[in-house]
């Protein structure tokens, strides 16, 4: 099956890729452009581990096909810190001990910003409700909750 | 130097400080099971049987070997022969052999360039099946007419007449339990059910492998355990096991199981067939349908108390299926039952079944917490029935040291007393409840393990430590071992290095399970901070001329003690490393032992849940956990285990089940279906830490990752049962099982 070429912009860098059109965009990002941030706990959009934005919108990359990248803007979790300077959200995740295994961290991060993006003041249950599509096995939520509301005070004090 | 004496004040352990590999896991550069590449890379995709019970009669390879990119195909015949125990059972499990065994059992599998051409020359094999009537019912399976599994699997514990798809026996317990009935005032016996759920760490089983014809190999794998692995592997491939160098990758959940091998064979076996390094990942699904669930249950407990709550006897009888194999954990189920009541007159049986169904594997305290719901329920019941404070009753019960266990040895310093005196004065146990809420407790109690541990502390020029141990660290455990280290040595925990060595660099260690990293490692990893810091002291001594046992170690220093107390000035860790290629060479600690003081644990949790009459839905208001950590290393991470173990607990308790159809095939393999709790299911979950120290750790640690699954199945069916009005004898409560209970109680 020939492939497809596309051109899209993935953390502000532009990029191009050759992909099968079976392929997803999370196959893409891991495989192809060797960013392994995004994980793949389901393949089929009910974990969240793939989370990413496309234009800014909230998405289970394992959901959207590589071809769909075509012309947009991609943001994964390498693109979260500053240079250096790690994220509100990312500080607040190590300091509360809001993972344990890591492995649903990326598209937490992830999902957190988008909310914080759009509410910066979110209510406890607003987030439990946004973050309803990101499994966490180890903590109970409990300290990624709190860390939420953390980052987003301080976010909302800084600015 | 007292170093062996236990320490109490602390400067860095009970601390707080950011993980060592925080970084790397909030940026998205940790590498997990399924991140890493090499070069010639293929992909793997393995072929699975779609019967619970089949005679596989013939296996066509031909068209996949003939599809363009793909390099190999194996099946069992690629592996070694002749294997016996707990080796042939892993082989088995990995590659059927003339039959398979459940939904999901691996036939055959294939490696090709690319994960898409794997998939579609999977598609390829073609197998054909004798299908055999299956089982995979618990009552089902041991009854009689059930087909007979695997003739011939029990061994020499089962008594004469059962079913042959009985294939382990335990009994324990002391006293005469008719005699203590006789004097009880009131006797409840109770039947309870458990299904299987699944651990459901979030990363699915991933591994790259490279084996070559010369029988050397290289496996990076997402594993709990890679010495287990390497072992594993290396038998069921038939090469040697020093050949093969496992590296374990970051692990994202394990929670048991990923205490064995699944894909791991599989991939070194097409890896050495094609030559080249194989990539092979499971999907979701994979996962659910072949990767060890819990056992199911079928459980009778019966238990007399007397009118002030004393328990006169107590009997439990607990059936598991395990899957295809034996090891179904009864003994354990049997063993932790009553183990946190000072009982004069116990008994206890186990069984173990086997079913078409995966090999079960350990999940977080294998085995106890349906034995709690059985018990606790029973106990619930009896406190119902007498008017009784249920925290009350389990306080007069309880076992305390010097208690002999329900198990057998009698106990050391525990901390059930505080637990449950720490949970009769939280404001939550006395807290009014709302309409329709109900209020549940119960105790847990697990043996936690110690298990082989080789711990290697080397020390750098400018003072600073690298600590390689072989525990993969699942939940945080560098941070404990850090901290640990930076209390044994005086020195900054930042100055500390804590590596997960390979195979290939450290001794043997047993798995990261049975709760035993922080105690064991931890242990390990003193000792061998305290065999550097005794080379130390030989330096500076040297230095000064004094006898060895004349310098102390204090605050990171080599000080003169006795009587050249003052003589000289102290020398600092990093004074004393910069110049110790000069003054005798590199040093190092090590430790290499079995720890044996692993330390009991109990927990007690307190829950209130909310039923919906007319859905048969159960909210969790208000939940707290409380539990005897021995000494917290890093709070943080106790509080983390806890919380865990709680979620964990609220879903097997209210929704995780296999769900397996008519035909034998498991109905729910994704997580739509198979729901796990999400943060908009769950409630804060408050956390007491109670540290009554473990005497066999310099620190008194004692695992904290497994007791808390233990009380949540009974504590929340406690409080549903009291919320709803009708005793719940099934899990999961989930609304169906709720509505037809409250309709049979009219």
């Amino acid at each position: 099956m020939s492939k497809i070429h596309v051109t899209t912009t993935v953390n502000g860098d532009e990029t191009e890729f050759l992909c099968d059109p079976r392929e997803t965009l999370l196959d893409v990002l891991r495989d192809r452009l060797n960013l392994t941030g995004a994980k793949e706990g389901c393949g089929t959009g009910d974990c969240g581990a793939c989370s990413v934005t496309i234009d800014g919108r909230l998405v289970c990359s394992c959901l959207v096909l590589g071809a769909e990248a075509e012309g947009k803007e991609i943001a994964t979790v390498e693109g979260i810190a500053d240079g250096d300077t790690l994220h509100p959200l990312q500080r607040k995740f190590i300091e509360h001990a809001a993972l344990q295994c890591g492995i649903c961290t990326p598209g937490i991060l992830v999902a957190a910003k988008s909310l914080l993006e759009k509410n910066p003041d979110p209510t406890e249950t607003e987030v439990r409700y946004w973050l309803a599509g990101n499994l966490c096995r180890c903590t109970g939520y409990d300290k990624i909750i709190r860390a939420v509301m953390d980052a987003a005070t301080e976010m909302r004090e800084a600015s | 130097m007292a170093l062996d004496d236990r320490k109490s004040d602390f400067t860095f352990v009970g601390t707080r400080p950011d993980r060592p590999d925080g970084l790397d896991k909030v940026t998205g550069r940790a590498k997990f099971g399924a991140d890493a590449v090499a070069p010639g890379m293929l992909f793997g995709a393995i072929v699975r049987s779609p019967h619970a019970h089949a005679r596989i009669v013939k296996i066509d390879t031909s068209k996949a070997e003939a599809m363009k990119g793909v390099k190999a195909v194996v099946t069992r015949a690629d592996f070694a022969t002749g294997l016996t125990g707990e080796f042939w059972n892993v082989q088995e499990n990995v590659m059927a052999g003339d039959t398979a065994l459940y939904d999901g059992h691996a036939v055959a599998a294939v490696a090709a360039t690319s994960a898409l051409d794997a998939r579609d020359a999977a598609k390829l094999i073609e197998i054909e099946y004798e299908v055999l009537p299956h089982v995979t019912d618990v009552d089902k399976a041991m009854a009689e007419g059930a087909p007979v599994i695997r003739e011939g699997a029990a061994d020499g514990s089962v008594p004469e007449g059962m079913h042959p798809n009985v294939v382990r026996y335990h009994e324990s317990g002391h006293g005469d339990v008719e005699k203590g009935f006789a004097e009880a005032d009131l006797v409840i016996e109770d039947s309870f059910k458990t299904e299987a759920t699944h651990q459901g760490y979030i990363e699915p089983h991933a591994c790259l492998a490279s084996l070559g014809a010369d029988g050397k190999g290289e496996l990076w794998c997402t594993t709990q355990g890679h010495w287990y692995a390497q072992k594993h592997c290396a038998a069921l491939l038939g090469i040697e096991t020093s050949q093969l160098r496992v590296t374990a990758s970051e692990i994202g959940g394990g929670f048991g199981g990923k205490t064995t091998v699944f894909i791991e064979p599989v991939a070194l076996a097409l890896s050495r067939k094609a030559n080249r390094p194989v990539k092979l990942v499971m999907s979701r699904s994979e996962v659910l349908r072949a990767t060890g669930p819990t056992s199911s249950t079928s459980m009778d407990v019966k238990i007399g108390m007397k009118k002030d709550g004393t328990i006169t006897a107590a009997q439990g009888v607990f059936r598991l299926q395990g899957g295809a194999f034996p090891g179904a954990p009864m003994e354990f189920t049997a063993m932790c039952a009553f183990a946190p009541y000072a009982l004069e007159n116990v008994h206890q049986v186990g069984y173990d079944v086997i079913a078409n169904r995966p090999k079960q594997a350990a999940y977080r305290a294998p085995g106890s917490p349906m034995a709690a719901f059985a018990v606790e329920s029973v106990i619930d019941l009896l406190c119902q029935e007498l008017g009784l404070d249920p925290v009350e009753v389990r306080l007069k019960n309880a076992s305390k040291k010097g208690t002999k266990a329900s198990y057998g040895p009698r106990f050391d310093d525990i901390g059930l007393v505080e637990c449950l005196e720490a949970a009769r004065d939280h404001p939550h146990y006395s807290a009014p409840l709302e309409q329709g809420q109900g209020r549940g407790i119960s105790c847990g109690f697990w043996f936690n393990h110690g298990g082989e541990t080789s711990v290697s502390l080397a020390l750098s020029e400018d003072g600073t430590v690298q600590v390689s141990v072989g525990t993969p660290d699942i939940g945080g455990s560098r941070a404990s071992m850090a901290l640990m280290a930076s209390e044994t040595l005086g020195i900054p925990y930042e100055n500390i290095r804590v590596t997960i060595a390979d195979t290939a660099t450290l001794g043997y260690n047993d798995v990261s399970h049975g709760s035993r990293v922080t105690y064991a490692s931890g242990l390990a990893t003193i000792k061998a901070a305290q065999a550097a810091i005794a080379e130390m002291c030989k330096r500076a001594a040297a230095k000064w001329g004094i006898p060895e046992d004349a310098v102390k170690w204090e605050d990171g220093c080599a000080v003169p003690s006795g009587p050249n107390a003052g003589d000289f000035e102290p020398l600092a860790m990093a004074d004393i490393t910069a110049d110790m290629g000069a003054t005798g060479g590199p040093i190092s600690g090590h430790f290499e032992a079995t720890p044996e003081g692993a330390g009991v644990s109990f927990g007690v949790h307190i829950v209130d849940a909310q039923v919906d009459p007319e859905t048969g839905k159960t909210s969790i208001p208000r939940y707290t956990v409380i539990q005897d950590a021995g000494k917290a290393v890093h709070p943080a991470y106790v509080e983390g285990q806890f919380q865990g173990g709680a979620a964990q607990g609220i879903g097997w308790a209210l929704n995780e089940e296999y769900i397996y159809g008519e035909d034998g095939r498991l109905q729910n393999a994704v997580f739509l279906d198979y729901r796990i709790p999400v943060a908009s299911d769950l409630p804060m979950i408050d956390t007491v830490i109670v540290e009554v120290p473990n005497p066999g750790h310099p620190y008194g640690v004692r695992g904290v990752g497994e007791t808390g699954i233990v009380p949540p199945l009974a504590a929340i069916a406690n409080a549903v049962s009291r919320a709803a009005g009708v005793r719940m004898h099934e899990l999961p409560m989930s609304p169906p099982r709720i509505l037809a209970a409250l309709k049979a109680d009219g």
